[in-house]
């Protein structure tokens, strides 16, 4: 802020009043629009924390989840092992196409029509609402194998994890210095192993830290899993055989319903959900914080 | 005289290397363009698959029918979806109406007024608010905010109702889940993505003429109006239409706070519906015909969004090419 620092006239007697005025309303209406944003932040917070907190117990966690809205008591085990499984299957299907795109776009096409075409797409492909993807993955998908499963869930969230990763993935390897690729060049490397023992590596935690972030915003997903995924209340690890459900869908399908008994799942299902959001979050901030080359 | 010995002419290197290397670098290369092309076969394979199987409800309508009738009855097969893209559009100008300052405001803070430490806070705070899934957001909103909010609808349309023209628009309310309550959520869950474009486009600003007008004795608040604004202004526009396309698209925390009701209203306080928020509310009991519909109501929005977040990124393209040509 060193515009701040050298601002001339830094006692601001001279203002005419009028002046003066206009500058300290706009200070006080920018600094309430912070307030804006932060309070709806913490009612979530204090509500999630607190109706949540109340609902979990080591019950909620691992047992099945009830048939009838109306039934007390805990479990929401399988949407957690749903959430988890689903999530991490598209995040094996988005991450390595993903970052092999980036390879493409940031060693071989560079600023070919192609590239940049590809690279607008991406963007452009961030923008698609998720129950899009949704609906593109059940026609694609679900009715030509005939039923709903978890592993067109993990489709449908890994097309929405792939434009992310792939322009994360890009920028991180954009800050990978050139003489790397030299040196290794010049040492007589092939560009294939360049890029896959020298460029890949360097930019690893990077790119990690990207795939993660990407990770976490699909968990939270909801509409694309609703369309795709069906529903179920028991254990269900196989994501190809049968209809499946995650913590997302629960809170959806509990959050309407008039009775006590659903709506203490669906807050204690929110708080699972926030918590696992953030842990990927704050591991993702963690390895990029280590992450050496975008600080030279 | 002494003997030089001649050199030998060098023997050609081959730099070509290995047949079998050479081969990988090709296969690599191959394997790299696949995995960029995948972009491209999605965003292709969304636009065919779906529109195909949408077909025959656009087909029972029309596609001016489909797009521009306003009766919405699957039982009696009929298709009208413009109340659904009335309530699209309204709920998300609205949200950009309220979002768009509310980000500019809190870009500004956090590059103008907020000391260091303080600034990291914020953007923690910003950051946070995007991590949070909306179904979180839809939850809070329809258990906590509607029960609490509707008698303030109530109270705001009593106080309006002797205006002309605002009346119609805050009318009386019998529930908190209407088009307004949408807005709401929706603009809460733009401000960090038009705040983090915002920011990135005021950074672009050069130093020199915020210097400059701070020199010609500016306030700060004259300094912003007259030096980051003017110069920010198309990475703005193209920052609320980003915001913009993804309130279109935003489906279940909107499902659960509009009402469901399939027809159209000029009061912001009576329920309604989006494109995308009914497609989540009727999937599940939705078959035939009537799912056809549902799918080609993603058609559209995909076509719309698609077209929103183009035109988005060209414009914000635009003004970042301008804004690094003043520089140099």
């Amino acid at each position: 802020m060193t515009s701040l620092n050298t601002a001339p006239d830094l006692t601001g007697r001279n203002l005419s009043k009028r002046r003066a005025f206009a500058n300290r309303s706009a200070t006080v209406l920018i600094g309430l629009c912070v307030l804006i944003a932060a309070l709806p932040l913490v009612l979530v917070a204090w509500q999630v924390i607190t109706r949540g907190g109340s609902a979990l117990s080591l019950g909620f966690l691992t047992e099945e989840i009830p048939r009838n809205y109306r039934t007390e008591g805990p479990g929401m085990g399988p949407a957690i092992l749903g959430t988890l499984a689903i999530t991490g299957m598209a995040a094996l299907i988005a991450i390595p196409i993903g970052v092999l795109g980036a390879v493409y776009l940031n060693e071989y096409g560079q600023n070919k029509p192609l590239a940049r075409f590809i690279r607008t797409m991406a963007d452009v492909m961030t923008g698609v609402p998720s129950i899009v993807m949704g609906l593109f993955i059940y026609v694609a998908y679900v009715i030509v194998i005939g039923e709903k499963v978890g592993f067109g869930g993990s489709l449908a969230l890994a097309c929405l994890m792939l434009p992310i990763v792939i322009r994360s993935a890009e920028e991180m390897l954009r800050l990978v210095p050139e003489e790397l690729r030299q040196a290794s060049a010049g040492l007589g490397a092939r560009k294939w192993r360049t890029t896959m023992s020298v460029v890949l590596p360097s930019a690893s935690s990077g790119i990690t830290s990207g795939a993660l972030l990407a990770v976490a915003r699909a968990a939270g997903e909801t509409a694309p899993i609703i369309v795709t995924v069906g529903l179920t209340y028991i254990y269900k690890p196989d994501l190809f055989y049968g209809e499946n459900t995650t913590l997302a869908a629960q809170i959806y399908r509990n959050a309407t319903q008039p009775f006590a008994a659903s709506q203490e799942r669906a807050w204690g299902a929110a708080l699972t959900l926030i918590v696992i959001v953030f842990l990927f979050t704050i591991v993702s901030r963690i390895i990029a914080s280590r992450f050496a080359i975008d600080k030279r | 005289m002494t003997a030089t010995a001649t050199p030998e002419a060098p023997a050609e290197v081959d730099l070509g290397g290995e047949a079998r290397s050479r081969r990988a670098d090709w296969g690599f290369r191959a394997l790299v363009t696949a995995a960029g092309l995948t972009v491209l076969a999605v965003l292709g394979l969304i636009l065919i698959t779906t529109s195909l199987r949408a077909s025959p409800a656009f087909q029972d309508e029309g596609l001016i029918g489909f797009v521009t009738g306003t009766r919405w009855a699957p039982n009696d097969d009929v298709f009208g979806t413009f109340p659904m893209l009335y309530g699209t559009l309204v709920t998300s100008v609205i949200a950009m109406l309220i979002a768009v300052p509310v980000s500019i405001g809190i870009a500004l803070f956090i590059t103008e007024v907020a000391h260091r430490r303080s600034r990291k806070y914020i953007v923690t705070v910003i950051d946070l608010l995007a991590t949070v899934p909306s179904v979180v957001f839809g939850l809070v909103a329809v258990l906590v905010v509607v029960p609490a909010i509707t008698p303030a609808y109530q109270w705001f349309a009593d106080l309006v109702a002797p205006v002309p023209g605002l009346n119609a628009i805050f009318d009386d309310t019998n529930t908190g889940r209407n088009y307004f309550t949408a807005s709401l959520v929706l603009a809460i869950m733009a401000i960090p993505i038009i705040t983090s474009i915002a920011r990135e486009v005021f950074a672009t600003v050069p130093e020199t003429d915020k210097q400059a007008a701070y020199a010609l004795g500016a306030t700060r608040w004259e300094m912003v109006k007259g030096a980051i604004l003017p110069h920010s202004f198309g990475g703005l526009v193209g920052a609320s239409m980003l915001g913009l396309g993804r309130a279109m698209g935003e489906t279940i925390a909107v499902a659960l706070v509009i009402g469901g009701a399939t027809s159209m209203s000029a009061n912001l306080f009576a329920p309604g519906n989006t494109m995308a928020a009914i497609i989540a509310q009727q999937w599940g009991e939705s078959s035939g015909l009537h799912q056809d519909a549902l799918i080609a109501i993603g058609v559209e929005l995909f076509a719309i969004t698609v077209i929103i977040n183009f035109l988005a990124r060209v414009v914000v393209r635009r003004a970042e090419i301008k804004m690094k040509g003043a520089h140099s």
